[in-house]
């Protein structure tokens, strides 16, 4: 009990819980763009790889490491414009389209990097983001190290979750958004168009969910792998649900799972006789259980995967 | 005569091969309620849509104050003062009031929705009409008359100087009705001008300065309001004089179906208390009341859906107080329910699926767990003809059929049963004149057949037309029966206000 303790006492442990959250908090906030605009993104493991390639190979090429960023959002926006001709203007099945972009994506995005990229016996490497220094904060005993040693894009993430409440929550563009997800013929009776706003929402969360995949390149590690997203996108689909799709609870579905996975990570180090992938299936099954008690409550968007076609009811 | 302030010049709009309006011309004048009269599918709501740009006509014109709206536009038709109250509202429950009337009405850009003034003015348009409804208050915790107000609001917020209620009395009580059309009486004394779409005569007598009568997508006739009579205006809805078939007077038989002291508690419905009923053979008991004091509990506990607390239910002398649906159906128990697209059918399934969906197990549709296709679909077939059921075949999917012609399917399938007891819960709820009256028609003719009918419904007129005797249900009581010849308007009255209660209790 005690190691369980000093680990929770320990900076790094905090540290690395906001490392882990970050393609977390970008990838549920994308999901949750798309879902509470009635769309539904399965597509969000595929866009996560092709964010991480598309990202990192701007980099290897000479781009700067915002330039990637961009890169990758552009890549998101992409792919997500090929989700929605798919569901919202073909009104095909979201699930069947979804799954069909997580294979495109991460297929292409390998190809790709096989293609232009030469591998010897190690992949070749970019120099990623460093964490910042910020004068007087980093200094702090325990925070500076826990909060304010962290990279660039982990603070992009957090500015980003704000930014999502606001446009949701305050903004004219964001009630007819959430409204789009709620009754699109609302929407068409009020005079605007519930097609192109689908699109537009489901463009931008495709972006943002390409940053999560970015982050893994450009930040967390240095290269690119094709299976680097490693289920990642599945976690997002899950704590968007969680998130009863409120982006302040999203954050926190994300933390609380990184902390599962950094607590778990060094349980394996310091507790012995326990074979380490009981530990390593902690973190989902505490996620289970989490949907489990708090998803019974949560407020669907009532018009979440049903395709709008005008002039029907 | 004062300039139209709307003009509809020849508005043609096809689906497929059908004509849904032929050639439609209408002209409203500032302050004036016009009344679009016509049967289920003569085309009103068609034309409404295109007026408010949710369709494209084919051919013809739309001209607010002499300028033409470009078509297929709803937000040129908002721009042009163009409001419009759908039948199905389009809301959404999970955002409150104040979000549901102020989208679209902002540029999307902006960085702050200005909510403050957006409550303010909403909290005035409410008083200035008459129309109270909490600006904060979520739409799914409304009531059916408040969600009205919300639809109507959003025109008003909208600057409406046009306003068009898609049959806006459907989903409310009477009362509530009334006090809608003082409102939009009210709202025409400031200069609007209303168009609503309704098949209920009475209404349109009452509320309207002039009738517009469609019928299979053409303009029939245009009448004065106080230059016509509801008898007149009937005949040219329907193209031919109907009038409702009335009972004819016929010996009944042994009691069929008997409760006594039944009590049920359920979850949010309406308690029944210690009711006494029997219904005998080619009888048709009326249970007449104001809906929501224990009608749909009482339709419950008879199809088996619900378990009494006490008392007891007889079929034919045998105990049945512990029914269960599938026992409903072997024993013959007919059920209309009260809402045919909730509980009546499956509207993604056909038609001859629908008609057989509840005898699947009997012999004659199925055969070692396969269903007999050819068997439904020829019993489908035979409904249709013998039910007049129009624009289906057995393969319809169901959802296509207009209200009229789902709840013949549903009497028919009842009814081919030769069932000898049947459940008729508001049969006619929702239907034009043509199509009460051929729904009254069969159920008089299951009677002379000797059924013994429960026909709940809040329709006076019907209730005293075709029931033998009559109880009312009020808060899930039942009032001791009268006779029909008995039962007076004022008799009624009195029974539906729950007088009987105080004269016992007295």
């Amino acid at each position: 009990m005690t190691e369980a303790f000093d680990i929770l006492l320990n900076a790094s442990l905090w540290a690395a819980v906001l490392r882990i959250a970050t393609p977390l908090i970008f990838g549920v906030l994308g999901a949750l763009v798309c879902e509470r605009a009635g769309v539904l993104n399965l597509g969000i493991e595929g866009i996560m790889t092709m964010g991480a390639m598309a990202g990192w190979l701007t980099v290897y090429w000479g781009g700067d490491l915002w330039t990637g960023l961009l890169v990758a959002a552009l890549a998101g926006l992409l792919l997500g414009l090929l989700h929605a001709v798919l569901t919202v203007v073909l009104g095909l099945s979201q699930h069947v389209s979804g799954l069909g972009i997580t294979l495109f994506g991460a297929s292409l995005s390998y190809y790709l990097y096989r293609l232009w990229v030469q591998v010897g016996d190690l992949p070749p490497t970019i120099e990623p983001f460093q964490p910042l220094h910020i004068p007087g904060l980093s200094d702090l005993p325990f925070l500076g190290e826990a909060v304010f040693s962290q990279t660039a894009p982990t603070y992009l993430a957090l500015l980003l979750v704000a930014v999502t409440a606001w446009v949701l929550a305050r903004t004219p563009l964001g009630l007819a958004l959430r409204m789009t997800g709620e009754n699109p013929h609302a929407v068409e009776a009020q005079g605007l168009n519930p097609v192109a706003i689908r699109i537009g929402a489901v463009m931008a969360g495709s972006a943002l969910m390409a940053l999560g995949g970015a982050f893994l390149t450009l930040a967390a590690f240095n290269s690119f792998f094709p299976t680097m997203v490693q289920g990642r996108g599945w976690i997002c689909i899950a704590l968007v649900v969680f998130a009863s799709w409120r982006p302040g609870k999203a954050l926190l579905g994300a933390l609380l799972f990184a902390l599962f996975d950094a607590f778990q990570l060094r349980l394996q180090t310091t507790v012995e006789g326990v074979p380490y992938q009981l530990f390593l299936m902690a973190p989902y099954v505490l996620s289970i259980l989490a949907l489990v008690l708090v998803a019974r409550r949560a407020r669907v968007p009532e018009a979440l995967m049903q395709p709008y076609r005008r002039g029907e009811r | 005569m004062t300039e139209p302030i709307l003009e509809l010049d020849g508005i043609t709009k096809r689906f497929g091969a059908l004509t849904a309006n032929d050639a439609i011309s209408l002209r409203l004048r500032q302050g004036e309620i016009l009344a679009l009269l016509g049967e289920n599918g003569a085309g009103k709501t068609t034309l409404m849509n295109i007026l408010f740009g949710h369709y494209a006509a084919d051919a013809g014109e739309v001209r607010v104050h002499g300028r033409p709206l470009p078509p297929g536009q709803p937000r040129a038709a908002i721009a042009a003062g163009v409001g419009m109250v759908h039948q199905h509202f389009t809301l959404a429950g999970n955002l409150t009031v104040t979000e549901n009337i102020t989208l679209g009405t902002e540029p999307l850009l902006r960085l702050d929705s200005r909510r403050a003034e957006a409550k303010a003015r909403i909290r005035n348009l409410s008083e200035t009409f008459g129309l109270p409804v909490d600006p904060d208050a979520r739409v799914a915790d409304l009531s059916v008359g408040e969600r009205q107000r919300v639809e109507i609001l959003k025109a008003l917020y909208r600057n409406a100087r046009i306003l068009i209620l898609d049959e806006p009395t459907a989903v409310l009580a009477a009362p509530e009705a009334e006090q809608l059309f003082r409102i939009l009486r009210g709202m025409t004394a400031t200069g609007l001008s209303i168009i609503f779409i309704s098949h209920k005569l009475h209404e349109v007598m009452a509320a309207s300065d002039r009738v517009t009568v469609l019928r299979g997508g053409r303009v029939v006739a245009e009448r004065r309001t106080a230059d016509t009579s509801p008898a007149e205006l009937a005949e040219l809805m329907v193209g031919r004089s109907v009038t409702r078939p009335r009972r004819a007077a016929h010996p009944v038989g042994a009691p069929v179906l008997v409760a006594r002291g039944l009590t049920v508690r359920e979850g949010h419905g309406t308690p029944l208390d210690a009711i006494d009923f029997d219904v005998a053979q080619g009888e048709i008991l009326g249970i007449v009341g104001v809906s929501g004091n224990g009608q749909a509990t009482l339709g419950r506990v008879l199809s088996g859906l619900a378990r009494p607390l006490a008392g007891t239910l007889t079929f034919d002398g045998r105990d049945i107080t512990r029914l269960t649906p599938r026992q409903a159906v072997q024993l013959g128990l007919g059920r209309i329910p009260e809402d045919r697209h909730a509980e009546g059918t499956v509207g993604d399934l056909t038609v001859w699926e629908n008609a057989v969906l509840e005898r699947l197990r009997e012999p004659a549709f199925s055969t070692r767990g396969f269903v007999r296709r050819a068997a439904a679909r020829s019993f489908a077939a035979e409904l249709i003809r013998r039910f007049d059921i129009r624009g289906a075949g057995p393969d319809t999917r169901t959802r296509l059929l207009s209200g009229g012609n789902m709840q013949k399917l549903i009497l028919g399938r009842n009814i081919a049963a030769r069932p000898r007891f049947l459940l008729a819960n508001q049969p006619t709820r929702g239907l034009d004149e043509g199509a009460i009256a051929a729904v009254h028609a069969e159920l008089l003719a299951a009677r002379a057949e000797g059924a013994a009918i429960l026909l709940v419904s809040e329709d006076l007129e019907e209730a005293v037309g075709l029931s033998d005797r009559i109880q009312a249900i009020v808060k899930g009581r039942l009032s001791a029966p009268v006779t029909a010849e008995a039962a007076d308007a004022r008799t009624l009255g009195l029974m539906m206000a729950g007088i009987w209660e105080t004269r016992h209790a007295g």
